[in-house]
């Protein structure tokens, strides 16, 4: 069967996503939903028929009328006509409703019941049972389940809720994986433990605290677990396991097939309750997760919504107040300026803003740095220059000026200028090198991305960087997978990578942030030296104050997407004019005293 | 690595072990129940009791199975309950079958949902949006409906193919492609939707990576950073959703034969089941089972190759 739910469903299960709690009622905000809605009628119209199948056609599945007989739809007495045996076919899939609906509720029953009470204890109590349970969750997961139902034929027999149970038990480990991996998250959690130090009973806590933690994805789950039943309820009825004096879909779906010649019609109306049925359950569960999960879903906007997004926000542009000063403008020796740029994320209502109006001027060899507190834009900054921002980031307006020329407007000019004049040094050297590359072929590759010259060329020149940055043997170190290196050393490849190309300037997001305190010095000293060497400019983002200090010719300083003071280094440790930057200046004052 | 590959051996064999018991007792559990099928439902209860020794089914299960695995091993999986033919011989006219429909629906769907799984996590737009779309019908209709539809259409109303039946290759090799291609796409159409969009998150999640937006920067082209790296890098987890995929039209595989009356592993297994012929059956679940484990086993060694760090231990 190619019905499986854990590649219907949107979120892979195994993976804990993160669950906003459930509030409103489930169903309630289902409603709400349009999509949700209409499969929620659907499917209550199905359960409806099937309930009322005797009063709908109180002859029962199997009266015979020799003369509908393969008769096509629209015949008299039998709107969807007849089948081989003469049959009335809306007749039999009314009845076969009941066993699809009967098959539905046994699989759930059976899959909730063992794979989420196995689930919880394994993630409540670890241990062997977990180790057991695990194993034979994998065992279960890797069969083909329909080779094993066909098997275990010989033990239920023409029975299809015995066969429904079977396949419940084969796809509970889907609820076991699920569920394990949210307790074992929640398990930590603190109002957990607090519980525990209460002294409620393990059982109260699993029924008041698991339990609700657990609601929302298995609800999620169960739309498409179901939706699996009924393909493969069918399926088992097709093969022709199930019991042929009963109705059902699938067997209706099989009848019509060995007749198929006499009368195509008939096929049609099955198979299309069939996939009408299973849609609206993979339907659902997606309707269902956007309801419980909505911050799981990714917010990509079609490029006209983008266009629209920007346009919005052009017109509502505040007239920001630009604090301007000397530093802006002010010489011609300016490398790389920043002018009134503006960068938002869509939302839910629109966009929200996350840089109002930024102005920013390099000169050449200058350190600039770009201080300010996490969330405060720099990063956003630094990226735009480069035109790496994040898929769904909006620059709503300005300009990044190399030269004079504006990279924003041409996007033909910034992929010119990106690793060729303007370079970049990442903030967490082990993420940011290639897991799959060594160090040389990366090194050598991106060299010759943007300086066209041999191989051998390139490797010369990189093992000369490479010692040139501190690497004691670039040789060896060439032909190492980035997990064979440290943090530092990693870190140090990368400034390699950065200044091989000869940039003017380096876009230095925390460059020191995640390494070692050791290790920070000697990269700073490294960067102040590169720069001296070779004139180059830098903006170094920042949340370090002595970092500033240390390295930085002039600062600006950020808070809330905004920069509220710029000026030379000197002037800002002597006599910060903004009271952020005296509080920013106190507080990293308190952290280095109580460091000592 | 060898290390690695040993442990996923026995591992292997473990599972193969267990299984194989489970299913072995489960079905041979129930002698008279056998006894009965094979004589029919007339049959007296000594008549009943004569057959289940003569079927060795009174012995008790552990001695059953011991005789069934030490046999297997030797290529010997018993005989039809009903025609007394050699399992193993019913099987390798089988297998064959089999294999060909799901070996060449997981080459293609491999080309094809690599090619729009990439497509729509680079392209993004308008063109994700339609994969989504298109997909969520893929995985939604079962593999038999498409494949009726399929009859209906090219078999029956414009009769391009066959609508049933299998020529065997050495018969005539373009008969043999012909009597394959319904079949085929029939399995392809769910199996691509679903692998394409796994591939797609598995290469959204590697065009997410630090390591992505550092290369961007330091110059080098979109098309090299999508085709060298990211593509390199999203060989682990699309390796997996291939081996996930095999599992799927291994099971998908059963309802396509029994729609074009293909005379393979799936169909042999569903009419040996229907008159409790448990020696077919068991040998049609050993091989099903071996075959999980042997594309589980090469898909493990696949992605340690594939990985630097996996590689050097």
């Amino acid at each position: 069967m190619t019905i499986n739910p854990e590649t219907v469903g949107p979120e892979a299960v195994g993976s804990a996503p993160a669950v906003q709690p459930v509030k409103r009622s489930v169903i309630g905000q289902l409603l709400r939903n349009p999509q949700g809605a209409a499969c929620l009628a659907y499917l209550a119209l199905v359960v409806l028929i099937a309930v009322s199948a005797p009063w709908l056609a109180p002859a029962g599945p199997n009266v015979t009328d020799l003369a509908a007989t393969n008769a096509p739809p629209l015949t008299a007495g039998h709107p969807l006509g007849g089948d081989s045996a003469g049959r009335d076919i809306l007749d039999r899939l009314i009845w076969g409703s009941r066993q699809t609906v009967v098959a539905v509720l046994v699989v759930v029953v059976v899959s909730v019941l063992l794979g989420v009470i196995a689930g919880l204890v394994a993630g409540f109590y670890r241990g062997r049972f977990e180790l057991v349970a695990s194993f034979v969750t994998d065992v279960i997961m890797s069969l083909p389940g329909i080779v094993l139902l066909i098997a275990l034929y010989a033990l239920t027999g023409p029975n299809i809720p015995a066969a429904m149970a079977v396949f419940g038990v084969l796809i509970a480990p889907t609820y076991y994986r699920l569920v394990r991996s949210i307790v074992l998250g929640v398990r930590n959690e603190l109002y957990v433990d607090a519980a525990r130090v209460v002294g409620l009973s393990d059982l109260r806590i699993v029924g008041r605290h698991v339990l609700w933690a657990v609601r929302a994805p298995v609800i999620i789950q169960s739309s498409f677990v179901m939706a699996a039943a009924i393909g493969i309820e069918a399926g088992v009825s097709f093969l022709g396991l199930g019991d042929p004096a009963g109705a059902s879909w699938g067997i209706v779906l099989q009848t019509s097939f060995n007749a198929i010649y006499n009368n195509a019609w008939a096929v049609l109306w099955p198979a299309l309750v069939i996939s009408l049925t299973i849609l609206t359950l993979v339907l659902l569960g997606n309707a269902l997760s956007d309801v419980l999960q909505s911050s799981a879903r990714s917010k990509l906007l079609s490029p006209r919504r983008r266009h629209a997004l920007v346009a919005a926000a052009d017109r509502a542009k505040k007239t920001a107040p630009v604090a301007d000063s000397a530093l802006v403008g002010s010489s011609d020796d300016v490398v790389l300026s920043v002018r009134d740029l503006r960068i938002g994320y869509p939302t839910a209502g629109g966009v929200d803003e996350v840089v109002h109006g930024v102005d920013l001027d390099v000169r050449r060899g200058e350190i600039h740095g770009l201080v300010g507190e996490s969330g405060s834009g720099k990063s956003q900054i630094a990226f735009s220059t480069l035109g790496i921002l994040p898929r769904e980031a909006l620059i709503l307006g300005g300009h990044v000026l190399l030269d004079g020329e504006d990279l924003l407007a041409d996007s033909r000019l910034m992929l010119a200028a990106r690793g060729r004049r303007i370079g970049y040094i990442p903030q967490e050297p082990m993420s940011n090198l290639d897991p799959s590359f060594t160090i040389g072929a990366q090194l050598v590759y991106g060299l010759r991305a943007t300086r066209p010259m041999s191989k051998g060329e390139a490797r010369r020149r990189l093992v000369e960087l490479l010692a040139r940055v501190g690497i004691t043997e670039p040789e060896r170190v060439m032909r190492l997978y980035p997990h064979q290196i440290s943090g530092g050393m990693a870190q140090r490849v990368l400034i390699c990578g950065a200044v091989a190309s000869d940039p003017d300037i380096i876009v230095a997001d925390e460059p020191t942030t995640a390494l070692d305190v050791t290790v920070q010095a000697e990269v700073l000293e490294l960067l102040r030296e590169l720069s001296r060497e070779r004139g180059l400019a830098m903006i170094l983002v920042t949340h370090n104050l002595g970092v500033v200090a240390d390295l930085c010719d002039t600062v600006s300083v950020m808070k809330d997407g905004r920069i509220v003071e710029r000026a030379d280094v000197e002037a800002i440790f002597e006599s910060p004019r903004q009271a952020y930057t005296q509080q920013l200046l106190s507080s990293s004052r308190r952290v280095e005293l109580m460091e000592i | 690595m060898w290390l690695s590959s040993l442990k996923n051996l026995v591992r292997s064999l473990a599972v193969l072990l267990v299984v194989t018991f489970a299913t072995f007792s489960l079905m041979f559990g129930n002698a008279p129940g056998i006894a009965k099928a094979v004589l029919g439902l007339a049959a007296t209860p000594e008549a009943v009791q004569g057959k289940v020794v003569e079927l060795g089914l009174d012995r008790p299960l552990l001695v059953q199975y011991w005789s069934w695995a030490t046999h297997a091993i030797q290529g010997d999986l018993g005989r039809s309950f009903y025609t007394g033919e050699p399992v193993s011989d019913a099987l390798a006219s089988r297998v064959p079958v089999t294999l060909a429909l799901i070996v060449i629906a997981l080459l293609l769907t491999a080309v094809l949902s690599v090619i729009l799984g990439v497509t729509a996590a680079v392209r993004g737009g308008s063109v994700d949006r339609a994969l989504q779309f298109v997909s969520v019908l893929g995985t939604a209709v079962p593999a038999f409906i498409v494949a009726i539809a399929l009859v209906l259409v090219l078999a029956i109303r414009w009769p391009v193919f066959p609508a049933t039946g299998y020529v065997s290759p050495d018969a005539s090799l373009s008969g043999w492609a012909a009597s394959l291609v319904l079949p085929v796409t029939a399995l392809l159409i769910g199996s691509v939707a679903s692998a394409a969009q796994q591939f797609r998150s598995a290469v959204l999640d590697t065009l997410g990576r630090d390591y992505v937006r550092t290369l961007r920067a330091r110059g080098i082209d979109e098309r090299y950073v999508v085709f060298r790296h990211v593509l390199r890098n999203s060989a682990a987890p699309g390796l997996t959703v291939l081996s996930l995929t095999m599992l799927g039209l291994l099971g998908g595989a059963v309802f396509i034969e029994q729609v074009f009356a293909l005379p393979g592993m799936g169909q042999l297994a569903n009419a040996s089941a229907q008159i409790n012929d448990v020696p077919m059956v068991m040998g049609t679940v050993l091989v099903t089972i071996v075959i999980v484990l042997v594309v589980n086993f090469l898909g493990d060694l696949a992605i340690t190759i594939a990985n630097p760090k996996a590689r050097a231990r």
